[in-house]
């Protein structure tokens, strides 16, 4: 017996918080009531409002700004251009790569997208800094602009090599099947949409930067602040204890953010700076347009013999962007042969960004609705299509899934669906002037792994207290390591307080790829551990714990109280124990880094991406699983789809806390919905601009648009993937919805609309 | 800062006398003004606060006719039971309206206040060019991001789409808007572009909309208002339409019937054309269509939205249907 091994009493409430769980979440009651402080609600002396100005064109040079309009007007404190602004240092990309050793500035006078940064203007209040930049006058000498994708200026890009995936001879198997499908897939440009903006407090002490930011990467954006001011990591410190969404776009310190900073420094005072909803969709990148064209030749039984992929998205003149488009392609489905490339565009854009599932989204859109085309072209139901080249293992590394419960999710959502009773024929399902539609695709998302470190303290009072500088934007991350620290310590999860969103806590790397859960409960666990230990040690060697002199090799904790395995001897609480012994405190500082990591290695390992583990290390690859059915209802008449029925099977592994996983798995599905019916960045191609930049007109699913959403969890642990056997949530629930409503509208319809998102006037 | 006067109007002679000030303009729920404030639109000098003033919310209905003060909400005209059962089409199209959050602050006089969605419109920053705002600037809209814009009552100054859906219902079921010294018809009250963008209501300095007047009649109580989107609830209408019908004896011959469109025109659009059609046919789908179709007479679209001349007659007809099959 080991010192970690416990067993909890089996009451509904020890059920309830343990790993695995469904307790609610722990931050709910201050979200709720407002005592949860956002980061733009800090409130600090002498606060100044900084308001941007954007280019009005999308490409060409800032040839004159005059300033002295608003630098007369009330309260403004400075007027900012690429000539005042202070210079900065550039700062390396997310891999760790600094790109030159030359200067930075956050407001340019070279414009390669329309809403770029040209000035600033900070001012003692918000209302005056906005009037003020609206004085602000810039004259430009404006150059052609390449709009988007199907600019005629835009070329067929530039090949990524790294994105080619090729085995076997995929032309020639394709060019040799009896039956053979060809379709293009488009998908829009589409924004992140967090109902909290961007922006930022700064505020300087001397040499030290706090930075209050929305972030889901602390540590990331701490160095970037740092590399930008050419100040020690340690001197900048990042709070962001809450986030009101992020879904990839909070990652990184951006243009804005240094703007911010930069000014803080310069007028030694604090500033905030807020971005406007029409400039959360011109300041950073939302998911980039992508193209595809998919070939998949069958024999007559649908066995696929060959898929050829070509993939193109759009990335910024002036900064990369690759959305991997063969992501799923690739290891969906057994084939002998295959082949995917993959070309980016430059366009005049801001760079794109990560959202939820970037990849692994679009690529799913591609293949599973050209899986559904060869279904219908060879007369085979869509499901049977889909079992017929179930890939037994993962036909791109050649390797064993670590867990692959996709049958499964296949098996149960079929059934909950009644998928059985579908009829095969398009337009053959209707009620009134209602086309029913039925349709499935299948969904996967790579378990991205990384390490990680927590600080866990137990306190005199038998509290304890759990460190992490990893954030929680809605998640759960707050519910699942009090989770993991009270099953692993063994005391009630209301004695355990979570702290994140502090880059002086224990450190922690990017929250994205559905990488975070998987990492700090692991972390978490490894931490807890170290400290009962500790704890346990204390009590049977200290010459003044109670325990001191049985012959217990070691204790039991349960419930926060101390005992001997076999209950001889004294029972005390974890306090009582700490007073007898004489201790403040005991804290561990765990981590999962091999030991002979250096402090470099450890450095690049929560501030870049550069360290995070291939999910095909080793002997497996490992990846979540999930399959969509969707009921779809179009009306004949006017085209509208609405989905009245989602049942989803997903196969996660095991989950730490089920609750907040359906959850994460519904919000998914959500924005699924929302990518297959509505969102589209739609481009003025006169200006390359952004003419929807708003909530009004950049449409989102209300509640009206959602039906009941079922979701079935199929996944078992996976120990190869994680410490204690999950994988990813987060970003699994939205692959594969898209194509899921695609077929299924041309289940209700026979139209196959290749194009997202579906609007009414494709269908009428 | 933009700064701005704020009077507080405690009778609706006071509102009149501020009205008439150089750049003032009326605050009732905020849904409309605080907004366009917001995006760069409406900078008033003067702001007058009507929404304290007595007695210009009540809803009074009766077989004859419904009397709704200016400022009466959006949720209780929609959810009052008489609208409901007297005149549905108001109820409906208040109810598909907004938000839930919008329709408890807005008020039926500033309802059709409520200026176009133009998405060029609501961005003076990026296109100064907007004869609504500018008269004479030119118009962002026409070779831009059309999808939205109107095909319907259109020049060659202005695109721009009415957005509302009360007015659509109050047009359909003849309904007047008193302006104190005037009255006009709803649909004479809203003024198509032609040359003049910037004019979109026939109203004057110093005149207050003060109530809705609609009169009751058997169409009105048979009336429907459907609304077509892309998003089921908080979208301005790709087409929609508030059809009122009055059937003969015999359950299916057209005695009266009252045709508008919403979301196709630069204003609330009667389409006299459809029922001219129907007058005195019997109602069977073929018919119905067919007759649908005249409501396009005219129509100019600019691409992105050529399909709302195919959807507004398909609406119309749906809304005929519907009203046909609970003779």
């Amino acid at each position: 017996m080991t010192v970690h091994d416990m067993k909890h009493a089996a009451s509904d409430s020890a059920r309830l918080e343990a790993v695995g769980g469904r307790l609610s979440r722990v931050d709910g009651p201050a979200k709720i009531t407002g005592a949860a402080h956002y980061a733009f609600e800090q409130q600090l002396e002498g606060l100044t409002h900084a308001v941007l100005v954007g280019a009005t064109i999308a490409a060409g040079k800032v040839t004159a700004i005059d300033t002295r309009a608003a630098e007369t007007a009330p309260g403004v404190l400075a007027v900012l251009t690429p000539e005042t602004i202070m210079e900065l240092k550039t700062a390396s990309d997310w891999f760790g790569n600094r790109p030159s050793d030359g200067p930075y500035s956050p407001l340019v006078r070279e414009v390669t997208f329309s809403g770029q940064h040209v000035a600033a203007v900070v001012a003692e209040t918000f209302e005056q800094a906005v009037a003020a930049a609206a004085l602000v006058k810039v004259w430009y000498d404006e150059m052609p602009a390449i709009v988007d994708l199907s600019d005629g200026k835009a070329g067929d890009g530039m090949p990524i090599d790294a994105m080619t995936k090729e085995w076997g001879d995929a032309q020639s198997a394709f060019a040799a099947a009896p039956v053979r499908i060809c379709a293009a897939y488009n998908t829009p440009r589409e924004f992140q949409a967090a109902m909290e903006p961007h922006g930022l407090i700064a505020r300087w002490q001397g040499d030290e930067l706090t930075v209050w930011e929305p972030s889901q990467w602390l540590d990331g954006m701490a160095r970037t602040y740092a590399e930008w001011f050419d100040i020690p990591f340690e001197n900048v410190r990042l709070i962001s204890p809450y986030i009101g969404g992020g879904f990839g776009s909070k990652a990184l310190a951006l243009a804005h953010s240094a703007v911010a900073a930069a000014a803080a420094r310069m007028l030694e005072r604090p500033v905030k700076l807020v971005l406007s909803r029409p400039q959360n969709f011109t300041s950073y990148g939302g998911r980039a347009a992508t193209r595809q064209t998919v070939a998949i030749g069958a024999d007559r039984n649908g066995r696929i013999q060959s898929i050829v992929h070509r993939g193109v998205n759009e990335t910024a003149v002036d900064g990369m962007w690759v959305e991997p488009l063969g992501s799923v392609t690739s290891i969906m489905y057994a084939t002998p042969n295959f082949s995917s490339k993959q070309n980016v565009v430059r366009v005049n854009t801001v760079v794109p960004g990560a959202k939820r599932a970037p990849g692994e989204n679009p690529s799913a859109f591609g293949i599973e609705c050209a899986i559904d085309e060869l279904a219908y072209e060879l007369g085979l139901d869509p499901l049977e299509m889909r079992l017929i080249n179930y890939a037994e293992q993962d036909p791109h590394a050649k390797k064993a899934w670590s867990t692959r419960q996709l049958r499964e999710a296949f098996a149960a959502g079929a059934e909950a669906f009644g998928w059985a009773k579908r009829s095969p024929q398009p337009r053959s399902m209707r009620e009134g002037r209602q086309l029913i539609g039925w349709g499935v695709a299948a969904g996967t998302y790579p378990v991205r792994r990384a390490y990680g470190e927590a600080v866990v303290k137990i306190m005199a009072n038998g509290s304890v207290e759990v460190e992490s500088s990893s954030i929680d934007m809605g998640q759960g991350t707050y519910t699942i390591l009090a989770q993991t620290a009270a099953e692993t310590l063994g005391v009630p999860v209301e004695n355990v307080l979570v702290k994140l969103g502090d880059s002086h806590f224990a450190r922690a790397g990017v929250t994205g790829g559905s990488r975070l859960a998987g990492v700090m409960t692991g972390a978490v666990h490894k931490a807890t551990g170290q400290a009962l230990d500790e704890l346990i040690g204390l009590g049977l060697s200290d010459p003044r714990s109670p325990f001191h002199g049985l012959q217990a090799n070691t204790l039991q904790v349960r419930n926060g109280r101390i005992a001997s395995p076999r209950g001889e001897g004294p029972e005390l609480s974890i306090a009582e124990l700490m007073s007898a012994v004489g201790r403040e405190r005991i804290e561990a500082k765990g981590d999962t880094l091999p030991a002979s990591t250096t402090p470099e290695e450890r450095y690049a390992n929560y501030t870049t991406i550069a360290k995070s583990i291939p999910h095909t290390e080793g002997d497996y690859s490992r990846h979540s699983w999930c399959a969509h059915f969707v009921e779809v209802r179009v009306d004949e008449d006017f085209g509208t789809v609405r989905v009245s029925r989602v049942v989803s099977a997903l196969d996660s592994g095991r989950l730490y806390n089920p609750k907040l996983a359906e959850s994460q798995w519904k919000g998914g599905i959500i924005m699924g919905i929302g990518q297959a019916l509505l969102e589209e960045g739609i481009v003025d191609r006169r200006h390359g601009r952004i003419v929807n930049g708003n909530f009004a007109d950049y449409m989102l699913p209300t509640n009206a648009d959602i039906p009941d959403i079922q979701t079935i969890s199929v996944g078992i642990p996976d120990p190869h993937s994680s410490a204690l056997g999950g994988k990813g949530v987060g970003e699994l629930g939205i692959v594969g919805v898209a194509p899921a409503i695609a077929n299924a509208v041309f289940h209700a319809t026979g139209k196959r609309v290749r194009d997202l998102p579906i609007t009414l006037e494709k269908l009428i | 800062m933009r700064d701005f006067s704020y009077l507080r109007a405690d009778s609706i002679e006071a509102a009149r006398n501020a009205a008439a000030l150089p750049g003032a303009m009326l605050l009732a729920g905020g849904t409309t003004l605080i907004d366009l404030a917001k995006c760069g639109v409406a900078e008033p000098a003067t702001v007058i606060d009507i929404s304290h003033i007595e007695g210009l919310n009540a809803i009074d209905v009766t077989a004859d006719g419904a009397l709704i003060g200016a400022l009466a909400k959006m949720s209780h005209v929609a959810d009052h039971a008489e609208v409901k059962s007297l005149f549905p089409a108001v109820s409906e199209a208040l109810w598909q309206a907004a938000s839930a959050q919008l329709r408890n602050m807005a008020t039926i006089g500033g309802n059709l206040m409520q200026r176009t969605r133009c998405p060029y419109f609501r961005d003076p920053g990026n296109f100064p060019a907007c004869n609504k705002r500018a008269p004479g600037s030119g118009c962002s809209a026409i070779g831009g991001v059309t999808r939205g814009h109107a095909v319907l009552g259109v020049s060659e100054a202005c695109i721009a789409t009415y957005p509302g859906d009360l007015a659509v219902a109050l047009v359909a079921l003849d309904a007047e808007v008193d302006l104190g010294e005037r009255k006009l018809k709803v649909e004479d009250f809203f003024l198509a572009p032609g040359a003049t963008a910037e004019q979109e209501h026939d109203i004057r300095p110093g005149e207050v909309i003060t109530a809705i007047e609609i009169p009751g009649s058997a169409a009105a109580r048979r009336s429907t208002y459907i609304k077509v989107r892309d998003r089921q609830s908080y979208e301005f209408a790709a087409a929609s339409a508030a059809v009122g019908l009055e059937l003969e004896g015999d359950g299916r011959t057209v005695r009266d019937i009252r045709v508008a469109l919403g979301g196709v025109a630069t204003k609330p659009w009667r389409a006299r054309a459809v029922e001219d059609a129907l007058k005195g046919k019997a109602l069977d789908e073929a018919t119905i269509r067919e007759a649908s179709e005249l409501a396009m007479q005219g129509a100019v679209d600019h691409g992105a939205n050529h399909y709302k001349i195919a959807l507004a007659p398909r609406v119309i007809a749906r809304a005929i249907l519907k009203l046909g099959e609970t003779a």
